[in-house]
């Protein structure tokens, strides 16, 4: 007797079983990548990192002098300030913009205004981050200087304006598909409970949307973390502890993306950049982690 | 008995010649009525002949949508709602709505209850124990008090149908509304709960007016005291429920209500 279901494949034409195996292979592909980088970062770096490399040095020492001929030192130290601070002073300004917008274009806008303001942020979305490098370096380099009386504006400041214009708009289009996904019964049974339009936001609104908002901030944070050109070109790339916002600093990134084309293939050098790599991607690792066990935890509760 | 009340002036809701547009599309033609006081009045006739917008009207939720052009005058408790100086949060607070899907908000079936009551006073104007007592009272009127009294850090968007509905009721009372619109308030409802949420309002009128939008004529009659019948945006007739039930004067309430259409 034939068991319905396990000889599925008897009768199924040849293209079908293709295509079921293409697709297959698409949806395995994304997750080979994600290890074939990570294999690669991770096998460009594992010699001196299990031969040679002082783990506790290298995190916790300010001191970058890859290039030094008598002392060499690699303390990434600098750099992961350089890298947290920024993104950390970008998120200050990039939520409440990005948020204050999202809410904005989701319940105060006409619809004709909203299709204006989506299409306009989209835009903003698209302009390449070594534009915004060139901004930085240009125009809020004179800013920074007159506003702040600064020696030079190309700090960390500058550098954070630049990024939180680059996550403005991926804040506020993932927000605002959080808030329009809240059911519009909510804003009708508060409504006609009396609430004014403030009450209702803060008081249904926001709370029925916090996952979406959250993953709306913690994207814009990653995209904050992993961008190199415009910190590059912005910050100062200089490094330092970070002491304000009109510190030089320089980021993991910039220093991955200034020096790996003038270092010795295979050298130590070499090595410790894709080292950083493997820090950032254990960075990167953590920030989704926690996102996900947060709005995990969130649907829970 | 109409003719009696408008002697006392026992009206919590008096319209004139009221209309409202939805763009080019007329939805209510010059409707004029008078809702007595206590009572429960429910408003009956086929689809889109313009009962949930009357109703919508009562509170100004109909202002939600754009493009809504009303004329007239409504008269909430003696105040024409459509004054400059009417407070809309505070016309809502008397005139308190259910609605036909359940719609508890997605927050604990304490602070569903207290909603209202907060936005409504300063804040943290309110003690823990009042606010618990507040709770207590407003589940107990409508008979959900022994079910939920353990689980009142439950979501709201938990519960059966019938017990959201029967608490999207209870928000309202802590607001202490005069007036109750309830726009078919048990069609999602099965047999069992729409029986218990009319029971409700039965217990619940005299303390409060109610109106009530149905499509189900035996609801009308089972539940209300007066009867209004809408066709086409106009108000057709207007009177006590056997009445209009029983001899309806107009032709085309004789047609409906003896189900010939709808």
């Amino acid at each position: 007797m034939k068991i319905l279901g396990k000889n599925r494949g008897t009768n199924v034409p040849l293209s079908e079983t293709v295509i079921e195996l293409f697709i297959r292979l698409c949806g395995i592909s994304s997750i080979l990548f994600v290890f074939g980088i990570f294999f690669f970062v991770f096998r460009e770096g594992a010699d001196f990192l299990f031969g040679g490399l002082d783990l506790g040095q290298f995190l916790t020492s300010p001191e970058w002098y890859p290039t030094s001929l008598g002392n060499k030192r690699y303390g990434t130290l600098a750099l992961i300030l350089g890298t947290f601070s920024v993104t950390a002073l970008a998120m200050l300004l990039a939520v409440p913009f990005g948020l204050g917008a999202a809410i904005f274009v989701s319940e105060f806008c006409s619809p004709k205004l909203r299709e204006t303001f989506k299409i306009i942020i989209e835009l903003l979305a698209a302009i390449p981050s070594v534009v915004w490098g060139f901004i930085g370096l240009t125009l809020m380099n004179q800013l920074i200087i007159k506003l702040f009386n600064a020696p030079i504006g190309l700090t960390m400041l500058n550098g954070s304006i630049m990024l939180a214009l680059m996550s403005v708009p991926i804040i506020v289009s993932i927000a605002e598909d959080a808030l329009k996904a809240v059911p519009d019964s909510y804003r009708e049974a508060a409504e006609a409970l009396g609430a004014t339009r403030w009450q209702l936001i803060y008081r249904v609104l926001l709370p029925a949307a916090k996952n979406g908002l959250l993953a709306a901030v913690l994207l814009g944070a990653a995209r904050s973390i992993g961008e190199t050109m415009a910190v590059l070109m912005a910050t100062g790339h200089s490094v330092n502890i970070p002491e304000g916002p009109l510190s030089w600093i320089r980021t993991l990134t910039a220093t991955i993306a200034a020096e790996l084309g003038e270092v010795a293939r295979g050298g130590e050098h070499y090595q410790v950049l894709f080292i950083i790599g493997i820090l950032l991607f254990t960075i990167t690792f953590a920030v989704n982690l926690i996102a996900d066990l947060v709005i995990k935890g969130i649907r829970k509760a | 008995m109409i003719s009696e009340r408008i002697a006392n002036n026992k009206n919590s809701i008096e319209a004139e010649n009221l209309s409202l547009w939805y763009g080019d599309f007329q939805a209510l033609i010059d409707v004029s009525l008078k809702i007595p006081v206590g009572q429960i009045t429910a408003l009956i006739g086929p689809s889109g002949c313009g009962k949930t917008t009357l109703l919508r009207c009562f509170n100004r939720v109909n202002e939600r949508y754009g493009n809504v052009t009303t004329t007239g005058e409504i008269k909430v408790l003696g105040k024409n709602i459509y004054d400059a100086d009417v407070s809309l949060p505070e016309l809502r607070k008397t005139v308190g709505m259910v609605f036909q899907r359940p719609n508890p908000l997605p927050i604990s079936i304490y602070e569903n209850i207290l909603f209202g009551l907060r936005i409504h006073s300063p804040l943290r104007s309110l003690s823990r124990s009042d606010a618990d007592a507040i709770v207590e009272e407003a589940l107990r009127a409508v008979f959900l008090w022994d079910d939920l009294k353990d689980k009142l850090k439950a979501r709201a968007t938990s519960l059966q149908l019938e017990q959201q509905q029967k608490l999207c009721i209870a928000r309202l009372l802590p607001l202490k509304p005069k007036i109750i619109l309830m726009d078919e308030p048990c069609s999602a409802l099965d047999a069992k709960g729409t029986l218990a949420v009319e029971e409700l309002m039965s217990v619940l009128s005299g303390a409060y007016t109610f109106l009530i939008v149905t499509h189900n004529m035996a609801q009308a009659r089972r539940v209300s005291d007066e009867c209004i019948f809408m066709f086409l945006g106009e108000l057709i007739e207007h009177r006590e429920t056997q009445a209009l039930f029983q001899t309806p004067e107009n032709p085309k309430t004789a047609d409906y209500v003896q189900m010939r259409y709808g």
